[in-house]
């Protein structure tokens, strides 16, 4: 008796929903694990994580003001994964746009009609984010350079331009860091709590980009450019340009999350911008399995264990990075798993009678 | 004499700020030889520094520090060559989910595995750490004397990388790596177990990052931080491509990182005028300009040695 993998020919259903549940559930596992060595009970941990993210308005509002950016940028992560373009640099392409954003609310309000400032202090940010993806991007589709390396060092970059700018050159006088706050026509409206507006923009541009991508053009293009160049290439699709306006679209919904994060929070550029969210859309964005719907719902439960995790925090003392490590865990078990959408397992006896040719050489196909 | 002064200088901070480099940069050239990617190292360094830390402060033995952050390196490999090779994953998305989950596994260990006098947290504890061992006599000699007022990470460096290039040039050993990552259909026919080689060398490559990692916490910026690698494992896989996959190169690499760390500590250090952000953005300019620089000369049809099956999961054609 053997065990075989059959690559199947078309991706599981079933697989596609248990697998991230079942991911999820043993990521907590893992994540127990790790609470019982340090002392603590897991589920009275993730009771209280729980009830802290859930369990009251202030903590959904909360839940919504870590999902708004989250939300974002996994969806921008999520654009350029599916045409394979790896671009982890959403951490930097967010903090600029939360600089542009600032640049205009700071300084444009004397000169510019005050109406005006809002929008285009959002604009800004999506360009800034755009320019800054799309600088990799350039650098692929011409040079070939890697990609993967090129957005992260670019994130370093763009956070130490933004310390230095909230610590030194736009600092407000008579503080220590930070700069002025905006005038307040400048300042991102709330709907509860400290959740802002940006929320209408996330749902409504995941619901145009999973339009876009089911039923497009340019949604076809991505997912032939994803899955096979060679045969884009055969169909005339121009793959240096897909790629560079697709990330510079990806890097805008990234700046856009930094925009309406310093335009409807702290109101001010100051420290808290670069907290990784960048990263976390990562996991997301691959939860998701690259769609946006997902990246909604799995964004929601990712703001979850971070507030949760600040929650326990404070209530039980345990480190708020419980919710970081139990985010960290959810990727490991469920790229495992996408063995099992991709490839059927199966069981096999030996053959007494082994036909050659009326096989389907599978294993073949698996490898190519 | 001043010059010679402020080379020895130099050259002293450069091989105390690359070393880490030199041991994550062979260690992942021995994974890369294999075919496997490990975009992982980043979180592995992390992991291991605070181990070796916690591991130091405690026990007070550097060397079984040494131990432990091989052992949580090797483990984190462990995984990464569970995930693609086993079960066939995208090396790129197993890589960055092995260097997220890496980086929350630090901060967290680092906020619990301290004493219950310091709120369970490591920062800001003292513990034990390499200190630099003057080699007398060698140590005198102008400019190159730099070379022997290393602590002892380094110096066992300078077998390391030699051994690292004979055992990958030399040996039976080193030549069945190379032909798995260069073609493992053909390695597989000549009867070299593709599989296990692949494991062992991403577990020893994660080991050598490890040791990359103790090095920071115990010798660079003895201490931990939270982000105490401040990007060098990313960095390392530039390095990688930097040396053309040759262990002997990989000094090479991580000296120019190193001495861009020395020349920025120098000019902060004399009082320059450029605001230190901008000096800080220096390695990964850099980073990008080298990226750019190879791939530009590959391009122009030079073989700068990428193993050819670098990246691409390997399946027996059973049936």
């Amino acid at each position: 008796m053997k065990l075989v993998l059959h690559k199947r020919e078309t991706v599981s259903k079933r697989a596609v929903v248990l697998v991230p549940i079942v991911s999820f559930a043993v990521s907590l596992f893992l994540g127990g694990i790790l609470l019982i060595l340090s002392g603590a009970n897991p589920l009275v941990a993730y009771g209280a994580m729980f009830r802290g993210a859930f369990g009251s308005s202030v903590g959904w509002t909360e839940v919504l003001v870590k999902g708004i950016p989250l939300m974002l940028t996994g969806l921008g992560v999520a654009l350029a994964f599916r045409l394979r373009f790896w671009n982890i640099g959403a951490e930097g392409q967010l903090t600029l746009g939360a600089v542009a954003a600032s640049g205009v609310a700071l300084f444009w309000s004397q000169r510019l009609p005050s109406w005006t400032i809002l929008p285009l202090a959002i604009l800004a940010g999506c360009v800034a984010g755009a320019l800054w993806a799309g600088l990799p991007a350039v650098l692929k589709a011409v040079l070939k350079v890697d990609e993967t390396l090129t957005t992260l060092m670019l994130n370093y970059v763009a956070i130490l331009y933004y310390e230095h700018l909230y610590h030194v050159t736009w600092r407000a006088p008579g503080y220590n860091s930070g700069t002025e706050r905006f005038p307040e026509f400048a300042w991102l409206p709330r709907i509860a709590g400290r959740a802002h507006m940006g929320i209408f923009f996330a749902l409504i541009l995941a619901v145009v980009l999973w339009w876009m991508f089911k039923h497009s053009r340019w949604g076809f293009e991505l997912k032939i450019i994803g899955s096979n160049p060679t045969a884009a290439r055969y169909l005339g699709i121009s793959i240096a340009r897909s790629i560079v306006l697709t990330i510079l679209i990806s890097g805008a919904l990234s700046g856009l999350a930094g925009a309406l994060e310093v335009l409807g929070i702290a109101r001010r550029l100051q420290q808290g911008v670069a907290v990784g969210y960048g990263y976390t859309a990562i996991i997301i964005a691959w939860m998701a399995q690259l769609n946006p719907l997902g990246v909604i719902m799995v964004a929601m439960m990712m703001a979850g264990l971070l507030v949760g995790g600040d929650q326990i925090q404070m209530r039980m003392r345990l480190p708020a990075s419980v919710g970081v490590v139990l985010q960290g865990m959810l990727l490991l078990p469920m790229l495992a798993g996408s063995l099992f959408t991709e490839y059927a397992l199966e069981i096999k006896r030996p053959e007494k009678l082994p036909v050659a040719g009326l096989q389907q050489d599978v294993g073949k196909e698996a490898t190519g | 004499m001043g010059f010679a002064l402020l080379l020895t200088s130099i050259l002293t901070i450069t091989l105390r700020a690359g070393t880490s480099l030199i041991y994550a940069t062979v260690g992942e050239i021995y994974t890369e030889r294999s075919g496997i990617l490990n975009l992982g190292i980043e979180g592995m360094m992390l992991t291991s520094a605070v181990v070796a830390f916690g591991v130091a402060y405690y026990s007070g033995s550097v060397w079984l520090a040494v131990g432990a952050a091989m052992l949580a390196g090797g483990t984190l490999a462990s995984i990464h060559a569970f995930l693609t090779v086993t079960m066939r994953a995208n090396q790129v998305v197993s890589g960055l989910s092995i260097t997220i989950f890496g980086g929350g596994l630090a901060s967290f260990l680092g906020e619990r595995l301290g004493p219950a006098t310091n709120n369970y947290a490591l920062v800001g504890l003292v513990g034990p750490r390499f200190s630099a061992v003057v080699i007398p006599g060698l140590s005198e000699i102008p400019v190159m004397g730099a070379l022997f007022r290393q602590d002892m990470l380094t110096y066992v460096l300078y077998l390391l990388v030699p051994l690292a290039w004979a055992y990958l040039y030399k040996t039976r050993d080193g030549l069945n790596l190379r032909a798995v990552g260069e073609n493992p259909q053909t390695a597989d026919a000549m009867g070299v177990n593709v599989m296990r080689v692949r494991y062992l060398a991403t577990i020893i490559g994660g080991m050598l990052v490890g040791v990359g990692g103790a090095h920071l916490s115990l010798g660079y910026a003895p201490g931990w931080s939270e982000n105490i690698t401040g990007g060098r494992g990313w960095i390392v896989i530039p390095l990688v491509i930097f040396a053309m996959w040759n262990p002997a190169r990989a000094v090479l690499g991580a000296i120019l990182f190193g001495g861009i760390n020395a020349v920025q500590f120098r000019l902060q250090a004399g009082g320059t005028t450029v605001p230190s952000a901008y000096l800080n953005m220096l390695p990964y300019l850099a980073t990008i300009l080298v990226l750019v620089a190879m791939t530009s000369w590959e391009t122009l049809s030079h073989h700068i040695g990428a193993p050819a099956a670098l990246g691409v999961a390997y399946m027996r054609e059973d049936k």
